[in-house]
């Protein structure tokens, strides 16, 4: 069956897979979180005020020389290191030529034959199984400056009267991470591009090198999609859907792409091997420029940069450096913890693991720690439409609060009063039960006072005890709950009536 | 024959966004002709074991510290610039492409 939407017609997903066998590929643009650019001193701060952060250098001013930055040579580095890449001994520059008001220079210092990292690999999970996607390269380059439509009535450039540009992330280091095809992932073809996009950004995050913000562009993926009719032996042709900038709409991309593409090839018509646009609001891609036209970049060695060849000294002194990488720290957590993978996958899913292992890490039990975040405060952040990390409490104080409770001073009918106290800004959790008067009371004079009232009250219920069904207590400790208003430990409680009931 | 074609010219000029007339392009791949052939010659010299020379001085890795520098004042980057607006570089409707 086909359906249309927005003019493409769409053949139902699970129908896809029954013809087509389909072929993803991904395109991972990673802005570096270095001080300045790439090839000059300007700063790379994000959100200053248009075209501050521009140089000779970095406008493309005749006469003005490119240095190499260091410290994004060793971030690609260490990129490559990660994914498991073979370092290039000889690597170079180059100039991409191509003609568009956001590159000031008429070119995009890139690298095209020689980049610095190739050949590596990146495992990821789908439902319990394990896809390997090969990284082909690693490569360096630069950013393009940020073009504003005006004149049109959706900032868009049709119908746009002409375009404002501001160069400030111009020239601002690249990393563009490159896989190879990704065959075999049949109908989780989606969820294996999400994941790993997901996986690459955690690594990504993990080695310091950007702080991989898909919604201000410093992760921005490109996806390839093509499908094989399944048994014939020519491969299809593949269309790259750009700037796809969240998790979730690498998901939806590849799913879309699949369904469309799946239509044209039904129809007895040919994909189109072109750039397309993918439109978060409708979960659509439409057609750019065709690729044909824009693929004549004229690349040749720049000669303004000298190359680059890492010797092993330096490699291996970057190799010993790397940080515990995620895959490394969950499979370790998940021992520590002595948890399920399904467990940890919830964990990771939820963002949850590294505020867990802060909990564990201020005192509190690896199973406390994991019951608050992914039960009371997981809660709260989906009511609030937020994330954990970004809810006002932190993990040294969820560990306090877990402390409260081991220690007896609150119940966990408190802890979450104490809870709402903390999240509301009142302070830490020993703060808000003092100032609300939250503790469990202790063998205090009120609470001796309850249990004798209880007990007062209710002659015939201690009578009944005292005849040997010890079980009637509970009506006595419920009263005297009552009483305080929650306020008791029940444990406590209990023991006070026994001695009193029972011992007489 | 000649290793540039009037077509060549003509693609490359329209990469290069030059208005280029017809008798212009006559004239210009008679001229790059000669300037490939002139190179060419180096063909000539080149042994199969020299490798081909993109720098002429023997230096890598040439790397500064990841130092930010002072940026040039907004004023005298929009200075040269032929239109500005709202702080920035104003160019005519952006043709032929979507974003
Ligand atoms: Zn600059």
């Amino acid at each position: 069956m086909t359906t249309m939407t927005t003019g493409d017609r769409l053949v139902d997903y699970d129908e896809v897979l029954t013809r087509y066998e389909p072929v993803i590929g991904l395109e991972t643009h990673v802005e570096l979180g270095t001080a300045s650019k790439m090839f000059c001193g300007c700063a790379t701060t994000f959100g200053a005020e248009p075209n501050t952060h521009t140089c000779p250098v970095c406008l493309g001013m005749p006469g003005s020389l490119p240095v190499a930055n260091a410290a994004a040579v060793e971030a690609t580095i260490r990129i490559g290191l990660a994914l498991g890449c073979r370092i290039a001994s000889w690597s170079r520059f180059a100039r991409k030529n191509y003609f568009y008001p956001d590159i000031p220079k008429g070119f995009q210092t890139s690298q095209y034959d020689e980049p610095l990292c190739v050949a590596g690999h990146l495992d990821v999970e789908v439902d319990g199984r394990e896809y390997r996607v090969e990284i082909e390269r690693v490569h360096l380059e630069e950013d393009t400056g940020k073009n504003l439509h005006v004149g049109g009535s959706t900032g868009r450039i049709h119908g746009a009267d002409h375009s404002l540009i501001d160069f400030n992330r111009a020239g601002i280091p690249l990393v563009e991470i490159v896989t190879r095809p990704v065959p075999g992932a049949g109908a989780k073809a989606p969820e294996v591009a999400r994941a790993y996009v997901t996986e690459l950004r955690e690594i990504v995050q993990a080695l310091g090198a950007s702080d991989v913000r898909m919604e201000q562009g410093s992760l921005r993926c490109d996806v390839n999609i093509s499908l094989n009719p399944i048994g014939a032996l020519e491969l299809g042709t593949r269309t790259e859907t750009k700037n796809v900038n969240s998790l979730r709409s690498v998901e939806r991309a590849v799913r879309f792409e699949m369904r469309r593409q799946a239509a044209v090839l039904d129809g007895g018509g040919r994909v189109v091997q072109e750039t397309r646009h993918f439109h978060e609001d409708t979960g659509t891609t439409s057609s750019g420029r065709s690729k044909e036209e824009a693929t004549d970049y004229r690349y040749f060695p720049e000669p303004d940069l000298v190359p680059l060849a890492p010797d092993a000294d330096w490699i291996e002194q970057l190799r010993a450096a790397l940080p515990e990488l995620p895959a490394a720290r969950r499979a370790r957590l998940q021992q520590e913890w002595g948890i399920s993978g399904t467990e940890m996958t919830w964990l990771a899913n939820a963002g949850a693991l590294g505020l867990v292992e802060q909990t564990v890490a201020a005192g509190a039990s690896p199973g406390d720690a994991r019951k608050w975040w992914l039960g009371d405060l997981a809660r709260r952040a989906n009511e609030a439409g937020t994330e954990l990390a970004e809810l006002p409490i932190t993990p040294a104080q969820v560990a306090e609060l877990s402390g409260l409770i081991a220690e007896g001073t609150i119940n966990d009918k408190l802890a979450r009063q104490v809870l709402d106290g903390v999240l509301a800004g009142q302070g830490g959790p020993a703060q808000v039960v003092a100032a609300q008067g939250l503790a469990v009371l202790g063998e205090s004079d009120e609470l001796v006072a309850a249990v004798e009232a209880a007990i007062a009250g209710a002659p015939d219920v201690v009578a009944k005890v005292q005849s040997g069904k010890v079980q009637a207590l509970g009506a006595l400790v419920g009263a005297v709950m009552k009483t305080t208003r929650g306020k008791a430990d029940a444990g406590t409680v209990k023991r006070m009536l026994e001695e009193r009931v029972l011992s007489s | 024959m000649s290793s540039i074609s009037r077509d060549d010219v003509a693609h490359l000029a329209r990469l290069s966004r030059l208005a280029v007339t017809d008798e212009e392009l006559d004239r210009f791949a008679g001229q790059l002709d000669q300037v490939l052939a002139a190179v060419a010659r180096v063909g000539e010299a080149a042994v199969a074991d020299v490798p081909p020379m993109s720098h002429a001085v023997p230096l890598t890795n040439v790397l500064r510290a990841d130092e930010v520098r002072p940026s040039l004042p907004r004023d005298a980057v929009l200075a040269g610039a032929p239109a500005a607006e709202e702080g920035r570089f104003r160019v005519p409707r952006i043709l032929g492409e979507e974003e």
